[in-house]
């Protein structure tokens, strides 16, 4: 098996809270808590959980949009956390991003040729003023859009079309991973499918690897390979995507998928529903981390804290009740849809 | 009856729709100046009248006016007349000859405050928002000049100094700039967390480019008409430092010290202040409108507007 293309071990994010008259640090809020992945060449994972639970804190990480405050990022064997900025500006090529929000993820002053252009001038792909413009009608050609849009503001475009433009902006780079930061969830449903089917296009068509950081699990299915679903700045399960949907082994990931809607009117979904708040990323319980919301929750769990354990090929979860026998196992007696 | 009912339907009542002139003529988008004064007005009066105050400033001595500090005792106080358009003051200066000179006092002023204080403030402001250490070392000395009345600030600096147009404009400058670094500071510290300011660091780009490409022109809007609230602002305290004194000195006339000593005459000779003051309102007023039309255009989205 080759090397994978992306490595991250225990990665680790703490935002300092700074507050009184000198500015102290009073504390810390532990946005991203250990995390390990990998991503394959030409894989795509997904990095799911709710609001808050630290996904896109991993994307900018990734990005070396801050300093890290632990861990590995290694990108086709090389470490890329601890470079200096010019040492890592050559690197980041090979990582691009899509934002969710398409009105602010484009320059508002800059037309979408000089946007385009950008990284392709930055990284010196092309030189030649007439290949640069070349290229950038062949990206928005590659994305849907017209060849001849390139001469416009931001603004004469519509949301769907922003964020193409924002993934031809990604592609100029001739990237090896796109990181996906919520990039569909800003658009209606028409509009999104379309978008997800060009990331499906681009990624067969270029072999990209993607990290689709969501919480639309229905897309995620549709469209992954992997999935790691996140709580409060841990994973908590991840496997291949028959794994993690068909036969989930945490139960906030259960939780998660009794949640997605089911187009059939049939069916009637044995609902989970999850009692309190996500508990403040400040002061993270003590054992596991889901224990206050747990519809399962035992001794062992306030105490202890579960670490990933293997369940199958590439199937990790972090719960204890996959420690009982199954026939004693609360959450695989539970049917998943009645 | 059917049959000639049908038939008449299809022979005679056969309907071709006309030829209809589209409901809306497509806007015809005129060109040039005009076309350029119509789509922003605010523009057009406030840079016309700027523009007339510029030439009257520039052309003063060629417009039929006299010596601005010549005395002639004699003539003291006259009232507006053929002679004397603004009429005399109580040394018998033409005011006339006096608001047109004054002209270059308050123009140079207004525009050179507002582009020393805003090419000041701008630096600072970039430093702060950009090199985080440095922020609260700088906001903390703003703050401390800030909590000063700008008015106050300036007459205090033309106190340690003698009156001359330069030294005006430097008080007023030092005054005024911390205003525009705050404002700077803080419009940077959000543009730095926009995406497309991630989008382009994570795209390679260098930190002048991603100052001078990405932060700068998003933040022309803001810095124009801040710009010209110091300007109009500066115009007025250049008035006041000249009202009270402490200004440029009084054979320079200035529409400040043309009020200041009109003052004690202003209920009986009126029309000595009421010409300064009204070109000084008129002025201040132009400056406003030009800054706000200039924000209206200078933001692509409303400059594509039909």
């Amino acid at each position: 098996m080759s090397a994978p293309l992306l490595q991250v071990n225990d990665l680790k994010k703490h935002f300092p809270i700074r507050g009184g008259i000198f500015s102290t640090v009073t504390g810390y809020v532990f946005a991203v808590d250990g995390i390990s992945f990998t991503i394959d060449k030409g894989e795509t994972l997904a990095l799911v959980g709710e609001s808050g639970c630290g996904k896109s804190t991993v994307g900018k990480a990734l990005l070396r949009l801050f300093e890290l405050t632990s861990g590995q990022v290694v990108l086709d064997g090389q470490r890329i956390d601890q470079l200096s900025n010019s040492a890592l500006r050559p690197l980041r090529r090979r990582i691009q991003v899509v934002f969710q929000d398409p009105f602010s993820s484009l320059n508002p002053r800059m037309k979408v040729r000089d946007i385009l252009a950008e990284p392709i001038h930055n990284f010196g792909l092309l030189t030649d003023k007439a290949a640069i413009d070349k290229r950038v009608g062949d990206l928005m050609e590659k994305v849907g859009l017209r060849r001849d849009a390139i001469d416009r503001w931001p603004h004469e475009f519509s949301g769907g079309q922003r964020q193409r433009i924002g993934i031809a902006r990604a592609l100029a780079a001739e990237p090896d991973l796109i990181i996906c930061d919520e990039a569909v969830s800003a658009l209606d449903v028409s509009v999104k499918a379309q978008i997800v089917n060009l990331l499906c296009d681009l990624q067969q068509e270029l072999g990209l690897a993607l990290l689709f950081i969501s919480h639309d699990l229905a897309i995620v299915e549709h469209m992954t390979h992997r999935v790691a679903v996140m709580y409060l700045g841990k994973i908590v399960e991840k496997g291949t995507r028959d794994e993690i949907f068909r036969a989930p082994m945490h139960p906030y990931t259960r939780a998660l998928l009794s949640a997605v809607p089911v187009p059939d009117p049939d069916v009637v979904p044995n609902r989970i529903i999850l009692k309190g708040d996500v508990p403040s990323p400040m002061k993270p319980p003590k054992g596991c981390r889901f224990n206050t919301r747990c519809p399962y929750v035992f001794d062992r769990c306030r105490s202890e804290e579960p670490k990933l354990e293997m369940l199958g090929h590439k199937h990790r979860a972090a719960c204890h009740l996959n420690d009982l026998p199954a026939d004693e196992n609360p959450m695989l007696n539970a049917a998943l849809r009645v | 009856m059917k049959d000639n009912l049908a038939r008449s339907l299809t022979e005679q009542d056969v309907v071709v729709a006309r030829e209809l002139p589209d409901i809306l003529e497509p806007k015809k988008r005129r060109s040039g100046l005009i076309g350029f004064a119509f789509r922003h007005p605010a523009i057009a009066i406030g840079g016309g009248v700027l523009l007339v105050m510029f030439l009257i400033a520039l052309f003063a001595p060629l417009l039929g006016t006299v010596d601005p500090s010549a005395i002639a005792p004699s003539k003291r106080t006259r009232a507006p007349s053929a002679d004397f358009w603004f009429g005399t003051d109580m040394l018998g200066r033409d005011i006339y000859s006096r608001v047109m000179y004054g002209a270059r006092v308050s123009l140079t002023v207004g525009f050179g405050v507002a582009l020393c204080a805003s090419a000041i403030g701008l630096v600072i402001g970039l430093v702060s928002g950009m090199v985080r250490w440095t922020d609260g070392i700088i906001m903390r000395v703003i703050d401390g000049m800030m909590s000063i009345p700008p008015i106050l600030l300036a007459i205090a600096l033309m106190a340690l100094t003698r009156g001359s147009m330069g030294n005006v404009i430097l008080a007023i400058t030092i005054a005024e700039a911390p205003r525009v670094a705050r404002l700077v500071r803080g419009v940077v510290l959000s543009l730095r967390e926009q995406p497309y300011v991630d989008a382009a660091v994570a795209a390679g780009t260098r930190m002048p480019k991603l100052i001078f490409k990405h932060i700068l022109p998003n933040m022309l809007a803001p810095i124009t008409v801040q710009a010209t609230y110091i300007c109009a602002s500066a115009m007025i305290t250049e008035s006041i430092l000249s009202f009270i004194g402490a200004g440029i000195p009084p054979s320079t006339p200035s529409w400040g010290n043309i009020m200041a000593e009109g003052r004690s005459l202003w209920q009986v000779k009126p029309f000595i202040i009421f010409f300064p003051a009204t070109f000084l309102s008129v002025t201040v007023l132009a400056v406003n409108l030009l800054g706000d039309g200039l924000r209206d255009a200078l933001d692509p989205r409303m400059a594509k507007r039909i």
